[in-house]
């Protein structure tokens, strides 16, 4: 249950482009596992940053200088506390979950992966958390190896000790699948892959946005999140990692910032976090991300989660009804997060889509680069309704009055 | 900007062709398969041609996606069988033309069912769908022209 406080209405006017209407409809945006909207607290912060404190960080002695330094450290600090990290050093800002996951799979990946070693991801993983470990294993000579899912949409772990070798030398899963909303068992799988020695990195792309994160609980080694999906800018990600495993790992990229001194031949590394952020950084960014860990801890995590699941509840019960209509994923809600996918009869999604477009409904529509999900349940694409904290059961029922529009025309 | 309406974009004549596809099958006799996809949505169509001198004797396809991909491709194969490589180039071009808005194109009688895509041209995000068979199509000719400007046949 969400607290007395909690009222998704009042959150509605925080965002200026919930405010409006499409095709001649009020705006019912259904597609925030793609990017989430953004309140005015994100927009004022970015704008003030940029019209009163404007300047590079960490090189000038300057005033300006200072206060952007600090802002930029500030935020720093507060998405080390959004994830309970040990410190904000271990906090490295990147352009979002895909480069984070990449700076893994190069700066430790390349460093720690050898031949004849092995990679375990899943079925279920976003390409952003498949693609990298291609990379890396065609690089090194390693294997991929894959834990399948089921046709519930969770990840089968039965075998998982056998998927599991001394030559696992990572796994790296998803906290939450963004294409079928099934919320993973993060910790069993780290306290499995530890057994054998293997770090694990998980890709907290939907996983921080909906639900308390804790990453000392959670025992991984590395935990990726980017901000856009969770009321902050595009362009700002972090990546956690463990101090002693970012303090060991070679850099990502080179340049400014990350040195600390630069000789003809060689030169030696500035401490961690600044040894992976080469370049100026997207310094608007990270403030607007530190606004919108203010915005969202002020409302409570544990609250918005409540009320997803509220939602989430009743879409499944109304969508559940729908005739022709097939949901993808867990049917437990306990193991569901704000993702629905679904088809309809012989409708395309794409096509389901267009005609909610033009009710104002705001879907998406495609294999949600998750194209092993999609082979999986044997479909090229799914429509996909995912909700967040300012969605309310009228949104639910506006969906479902769409889907009713489909069914006119393709039933 | 006007509402675009749903019912100028899925026609009966569209949701008939999307249901009861024209020439979907597999073309044993084929000289040149294209194999186009659409990676942002997953749309899919291999057009299979057997051309025969300047002529397609015969246009077949296999495919999967949405109604609008798939019926195009299917309309558009009904135009193909017989027609010279001229005339097969020239349907690409006023078809392409009257996803653009073109108004004369849309009138082209030469179109036959395809101007019941017209509505499409009102929906910008779905003009990809409806090229996507022209596109092979207008790839396919392309690779023709090259094998017959070069090397002997």
């Amino acid at each position: 249950m969400t607290s007395v406080n909690f009222d998704p209405l009042r959150i509605r006017k925080d965002f200026p482009t919930l405010a409006q209407t499409v095709n001649g409809k009020p705006l019912t945006y259904l597609d925030n596992a793609a990017t989430s909207q953004k309140p005015r607290a994100v927009l004022d912060a970015i704008d003030s940053y940029y019209e009163q404190d404007n300047a590079n960080v960490h090189r000038g002695i300057h005033e300006l200088s200072r206060r952007a330094t600090i802002a930029y450290e500030e935020a720093r600090g507060k998405v080390a506390g959004w994830i309970n990290a040990a410190d904000p050093s271990e906090c490295i800002w990147t352009r979002g979950t895909t480069e984070a996951i990449n700076l893994v799979a190069v700066a430790w990946g390349l460093d720690n992966v050898g031949e004849g070693d092995e990679i375990l991801i899943s079925v279920m993983e976003h390409h952003s958390n498949i693609v990298p470990w291609q990379m890396l294993a065609s690089r090194t000579g390693a294997t991929l190896r894959y834990i399948e899912i089921d046709d519930d949409g969770r990840l089968v772990l039965d075998d998982l000790d056998a998927l599991l070798t001394e030559r696992t030398k990572i796994v790296a899963i998803s906290h939450v699948s963004n294409s079928l909303g099934t919320i993973n068992p993060v910790k069993r799988i780290t306290e499995a892959a530890h057994a054998v020695g293997a770090i694990v990195m998980v890709d907290g792309a939907q996983g921080a946005v909906h639900t308390r994160v804790d990453v000392q609980d959670l025992c991984c080694d590395f935990y990726a999140f980017g901000g856009h999906k969770m009321c902050g800018p595009t362009g700002i990600g972090v990546l956690w990692g463990r101090r002693e495993l970012l303090d060991a790992m070679s850099p990502f990229q080179g340049g400014g910032e990350m040195i600390h001194i630069v000789g003809r031949e060689e030169s030696s590394w500035a401490a961690v976090p600044h040894k992976f952020e080469a370049g100026t950084p997207n310094i608007a960014g990270a403030i607007g991300l530190g606004a919108a860990v203010d915005y969202l801890s002020e409302i409570g995590i544990e609250d918005i989660e409540a009320h997803e699941r509220e939602i989430v509840a009743y879409a499944m019960e109304k969508l559940g009804a729908v005739p022709g209509i097939r949901i993808y994923g867990p049917t437990s809600l306990d193991e569901r997060s704000a993702v629905i996918s679904f088809t309809m009869g012989d409708a395309h999604p794409h096509d389901i889509s267009t005609i909610l477009d033009s009710d104002g409904v705001a879907v998406r529509a495609g294999h949600h680069c998750a194209q092993l999900v999609m082979k999986h349940f044997g479909v090229s694409a799914t429509a996909r309704a995912s909700f967040y904290l300012y969605n309310t059961k009228e949104d639910v029922d506006r969906l479902v009055e769409g889907l009713a529009q489909v069914a006119a025309i393709f039933g | 900007m006007d509402t675009p309406q749903l019912s100028s974009l899925y026609q009966q004549l569209i949701l008939e062709h999307y249901r009861n596809p024209r020439n979907k099958a597999e073309l044993d006799e084929k000289t040149v398969e294209i194999h186009m996809a659409n990676p942002v949505c997953g749309d899919e169509v291999r057009l299979q041609l057997r051309i025969e001198g300047d002529q397609i004797a015969e246009a077949k396809f296999i495919g999967s996606g949405c109604s609008i991909s798939q019926a195009a491709v299917s309309m558009m194969t009904t135009r193909l069988q017989g027609a010279n490589l001229e005339e097969a180039d020239t349907l690409a071009k006023r078809f392409t033309e009257m996803m653009h808005g073109d108004e004369s194109a849309s009138k082209d009688k030469t179109l036959g069912d395809l101007r019941a895509l017209q509505g499409v041209s009102k929906f910008p995000v779905r003009i990809k769908c409806a090229l996507l068979g022209f596109d092979a199509l207008q790839e396919a000719l392309k690779k023709e022209v090259g094998e017959l400007g070069g090397e002997p046949h």
